[in-house]
């Protein structure tokens, strides 16, 4: 299940099994039959590390979402809760496990309970669980550090959806502790970095931090070989405009449209139905989303996703002729020997095929949505935004939207990419759009304006002078003959906007950051370079023609697109740098925007 | 969410431990006769540090010093049933003076403060001992006579919501402020502002503090709890409370609207509630309310306003003249709303009227601020009779835009008008093949062909029906 981590340049199945070795540890300490109890939240990342024959080979017999009420029967010894530090949490365990509840008579064999803090334990939870008067009844209580999660073979998360909201909202930077905690278990496993980039407050924070840490464990060096060259650190709000724009990648747009969430996407089932079923007309049509696991262990998979969608059409029938070339291959087969061959190679074609068949049908269903008129009119106004057509001007598209009553964070997502793109927009102009959604769509979203506002994606303009073109000019965010079936450049990811966050992480890796000063002190944030000590005797020679490997690390999230745009990077011929990527959380328009939301709860 | 708790954790957790410290550092410090400040619990009523033994200790001992004795007035009533000791050491004072006033306590503190005796925890144990005898009633009737008191010990959220509500009950801002004071200290300020909501005076109280020490974060923050308040009278009256917040100029204007919204539509919402189980108006009848008009947004209220209420006069609040007045609502959004409510009730009348304009000669004439085609597009939307949707096919100004809609609503005769005044032959030959040979279109364009040659002339440049696709670099096509 895990092989596609270890393909990559860094075998990030090292991290994964350091993860599950931990877990198992922790499983073994409770001796004897047991049932989990699932902090539903947490089930979803941990999907990532561990299997549930992973836990049944350690004696987990059974499993239950964490609800109100008593406990479901079960006939085990221990009873093990895997719960965020959370207080309302506590308050549902103690619930649980309150001898008040009565048992019943027939209860069984008394059991043990026990907590696991997912990622970190906290006082204050503890402090809730002895009001309840329960916390003596738990045996065991310990944390499970769960900051990087690997993801793809390229891929970490620490799927912390809070984090950018957090760090640059309510100025809390926890996350950000998490986050060099996490890189130092990095280290731990993969050898010291010996350089770090960073642009940005909190990558500032994070490097600060992290030499700390290597400070104070200075006995404890690792011996080991260091298997990434730099670490760059960005600040998501040094761009705020690339997660705004929407993603024409085929992942990147199934992330726009139906989400992607712990690595699986929820699908309208109709187009899945007729290849199950045949024969069966519409009868019993699922009514349940087709969820779909969606990584680089799925060959097909890990080969289109990062294509401009307009290319897809292409790959598919592409692939289409090349599967059906291989099943025809059966005619030729003559001698025994070949049609074993052939029966041999059977299982791995039909796993291609019905690949092909997913995604032909996903690719149907996002080529609807994308020939769409409405489609069309969102991705004219944000490609005028971004090469700075009109962005001074009450735009009438978004005006249209208003007025027919559109989704308010499709709204939201155009005023502020305006407002990025126009390095704030003039006060009249706030002031009417701020005007026109809250009487469209209610005076509560006054405080997610504030809140937009706050992180500087909606700002009136100040005196200074508009420095988006400039930036846009000397990076080159607008490419005007992207070419989207076989790219030159990362441009192709959005049809013609090069996202800024990669384009700085081009720039550094050749020719260096020196040649764009003036740009990196237009964005916010300071930009800076440290080196750490490597043992002696653990310096790395370079054989000719090797590439370097980078970390780039993206505080408060990254797209799907910005993801292809470094992996493009990585595959060019004479590139000289292959990437792996971590973040905060893999994010899209849609959920960046939520995630800043203040809304009631639904009334 | 486990973050924000951390707050209030740390203040319950280390409260025993810092109270002690602080008892035992004031009480030093006072043996050492300086005036140290104590910066852990500083309660700044009147500008004085109040409420921490040290204040207590020092303001009792003056009274001492000067009068030569305590005041002997309303002492609060001490139980006089005995008690067990706490500590089980047998020199518990704690128990011992359980049942001695005020007056032999402080003096037996400041007697064993002048002896310079190092003073025994249990000295302190029994001033704690001692206050927390003190019930939210006496304690603030303590505060209102400007004696010793102490806020420390009511710890739990209960205690301290009765403390407040005692304190609002005295009517003494003074008091009330000092007790906020207090609260917004050892509560998450979550909680505090879920339970000033309710407590009207008291977050009046707390809205003033807060505005003048400047604390305009906090404001928003509690303003943000308006969210959470479900009743709708109760969510006004807290509305009109944030009237008074320091927001920004337009953030105000907002917050305003926002109170004033409310307002109408609790009057709108009964006045229409009555009126449809009355069964009085026809249109309540035909149309029933499908939800109540609370809490919706300004717009989704002007269309509720176009649609059972057109036609008042602009005096009643529930007319749609008033609210576009009073909400400065923009001309487009005005005429956009009411065109979808009056296109709904198939009010076509009135949707004619939106766009007429009388000019001084009294020649009339349709204008819109918004480009007919979208006009059009709505009314379909409606479903307009083909009547009703050619006249608004026929007004708008570009060709060939007028074409492809009048093609796509199959407004006939707009399409075979307009090719008559191109003078465009063939295209009207091409659309004779389109429609049916009995039908009035077909004769009409037979009609038109046959007619003088001379009509015609020239053959005129060809209008094609392009749709117009952006330049966008998409092409979709595999």
């Amino acid at each position: 299940m895990s092989a596609h981590l270890s393909y990559g340049r860094v075998n990030l199945n090292i991290l994964r099994e350091a993860a599950r070795k931990e877990l198992r540890e922790f499983l073994d300490k409770c001796a004897g039959s047991k049932a989990i109890v699932w902090d539903e939240y947490l089930t979803g990342p941990f999907g990532l590390i561990a299997q549930y024959s992973l836990l049944k080979e350690h004696e987990v017999e059974k499993m239950f979402t964490l609800k109100g009420g008593r406990l479901p029967a079960a006939d085990v010894k221990n009873i093990i809760f895997f719960v965020r530090p959370r207080l309302e949490l506590m308050d549902i365990i103690a619930e649980n496990i309150s001898e008040k509840n009565g048992r019943p008579p027939q209860m069984h064999s008394p059991r043990d309970f026990h907590i696991l803090f997912v990622p970190r334990r906290s006082m204050l939870c503890e402090q809730r669980l002895k009001e309840q008067g329960v916390l003596g009844s738990f045996i065991n209580i310990d944390e499970y550090i769960l900051d990087l999660i690997p993801y793809d073979g390229d891929l970490l998360s620490m799927e912390s959806e809070g984090a950018f909201r957090e760090c640059y909202l309510e100025s809390d930077q926890t996350s950000l502790y998490h986050t060099a905690k996490g890189l130092m278990t990095l280290q731990a496993l993969y050898g010291t970095i010996p350089q770090i980039f960073g642009k940005g407050e909190c990558a500032r924070h994070v490097a600060n931090m992290m030499l700390r840490m290597k400070r104070e464990f200075a006995g404890s060096q690792t011996q080991i070989l260091p298997v990434f060259d730099s670490l760059l650190l960005l600040d998501r709000n040094i761009d705020l405009l690339t997660p705004l724009a929407t993603q024409l990648t085929y992942e990147g747009l199934i992330d726009e449209v139906y989400g992607i969430t712990n690595g699986y996407a929820k699908l309208p089932p109709e187009k899945f139905a007729a290849q199950k079923k045949q024969g069966e007309v519409g009868k019993d049509l699922p009514t349940e989303p087709k969820k779909m696991q969606l990584n680089s262990a799925e060959e097909l998979y890990a080969e289109i996703r990062d294509k401009n969608f307009n290319a897809i059409g292409a790959a598919l029938s592409k692939k289409a002729k090349i599967i059906s070339a291989a099943f025809e291959e059966r005619h030729n087969a003559k001698t025994v020997g070949e049609i074993k061959q052939f029966v041999s190679q059977l299982p791995h074609m039909q796993a291609a095929r019905s690949s092909l068949a997913n995604h032909t049908s996903i690719a149907e269903l996002i080529k609807d949505i994308t020939t769409s008129e409405a489609f069309f009119d969102n991705l004219t106004v944000e490609q005028e935004f971004m090469t700075g057509v009109d962005t001074d001007k009450v735009n009438t598209y978004i005006e249209d939207c208003i007025a027919q009553k559109d989704p308010l964070i499709k709204i939201l997502r155009l005023v502020c990419m305006q407002s990025v793109c126009n390095n704030g927009l003039k006060q009249k102009i706030l002031d009417y759009y701020k005007r026109e959604i809250l009487q469209t769509y209610g005076y509560e979203h006054m405080l997610t304006l504030n809140n937009l506002e706050k992180t500087g994606l909606l700002k009136p303009q100040t005196s200074t002078r508009n420095n988006y073109p400039t930036i846009r000019k000397t990076l080159k965010l607008w490419m005007e003959d992207a070419n989207e079936q076989n790219p030159n450049d990362i441009s192709y990811v959005y049809s013609g906007y090069a996202p800024l966050s990669i384009r700085l992480t081009q720039v550094l890796a050749r020719p260096g950051w020196r040649s764009i000063e003036e740009v990196l002190k237009m964005l916010p944030g300071p930009h800076f370079e440290e080196r750490q000590q490597l043992p002696a005797g653990l310096h790395k020679k370079r054989q000719q023609g090797e590439n370097r490997t980078t970390l780039v690390f993206f505080l408060g999230g990254v797209t799907y697109a910005e993801v292809a745009a470094l992996r493009f990077l990585s595959q060019m011929e004479d590139g000289g740098t292959e990437y792996i990527i971590a973040t905060t959380k893999l994010i899209n328009g849609t959920s960046w925007i939520k995630s800043l939301m203040d809304r009631p709860e639904a009334p | 969410m486990w973050r924000e708790h951390k707050h209030v954790f740390s203040i319950s957790n280390v409260f025993k431990l810092k109270e002690s410290k602080r008892a035992v550092n004031s009480i030093r410090s006072l043996v050492e006769e300086e005036d140290e400040e104590d910066d852990v619990e500083k309660v700044s009523w009147s500008g004085e540090p109040v409420g921490s033994i040290s204040w207590s200790v020092k303001e009792t001992e003056s009274s001492i010093r000067s009068t030569g004795e305590v005041r002997d007035q309303s002492f609060p009533k001490i139980h006089t049933a005995p008690s067990l000791p706490k500590n089980s050491s047998g020199y518990s004072l704690s128990s011992l003076f359980k049942e001695h006033s005020e007056k032999l306590l402080t003096s037996l503190i400041l007697y064993l403060l002048d002896c310079r005796w190092s003073v025994h925890d249990d000295v302190i144990l029994l001033w704690q001992d001692y206050v927390s005898d003190w019930t939210p009633e006496e304690t603030v009737k303590r505060m209102q006579q400007g004696k010793v008191y102490s806020l420390e010990k009511f710890r739990s959220l209960q205690d301290k919501l009765l403390l407040l509500d005692e304190a609002v009950n005295a009517h003494d801002g003074n008091v009330i402020t000092a007790v906020l004071i207090y609260l917004k200290k050892s509560l998450s300020k979550e909680i505090l502002f879920r339970e000033l909501i309710t407590r009207e005076i008291a977050l009046r109280h707390y809205i003033h503090y807060l505005k003048e020490i400047g604390e305009q974060k906090l404001l928003v923050e509690l303003f943000k709890d308006h969210l959470n308040v479900r009743d709708e009278n109760k969510r006004r009256d807290f509305l009109k409370n944030c009237l008074s917040f320091p927001f920004s100029p337009d953030d105000a204007t907002h917050v305003q609207d926002h109170y004033t919204l409310l307002e109408r539509q609790i009057i709108i919402e009964a006045n229409d509630k009555q009126v449809e189980s009355s069964g009085q108006a026809d249109i309540f009848k035909k149309y029933p309310r499908k939800a109540s008009i609370l809490n919706m947004p300004i717009i989704t209220t002007l269309y509720y306003s176009c649609f059972y209420h057109y036609g008042e006069s602009d005096g009643t609040f529930s007319s749609p003249a008033n609210i576009r007045k009073t909400f400065r609502i923009s001309d487009k959004q005005f005429l956009l709303t009411c065109l979808g409510a009056r296109a709904k009730l198939k009010a076509w009348f009135d949707v004619d009227a939106l766009f007429t304009t009388k000019n001084w000669l009294g020649y009339t004439k349709k204008r819109s601020p918004i480009g007919f085609h979208r006009i059009v597009d709505i009314l379909q939307k409606n479903n307009a009779p083909v009547q009703v949707l050619q006249d608004y096919v026929n007004l708008v100004e570009d060709v060939e835009q007028k074409i492809s809609l009048a093609q796509k609503y199959k407004c006939h005769d707009v399409i075979i008008n307009t090719y008559r005044d191109l003078k465009d032959r063939q295209q009207l030959i091409v659309y004779r093949g389109k429609v049916e040979r009995s039908s009035s279109e077909y004769r009409k364009i037979e009609e038109i062909l046959s007619n003088s040659v001379r009509l015609w002339g020239e053959v005129s440049p060809r209008y094609r029906s392009r749709i117009c696709f952006p330049s966008s670099k998409l092409n979709l096509n595999h």
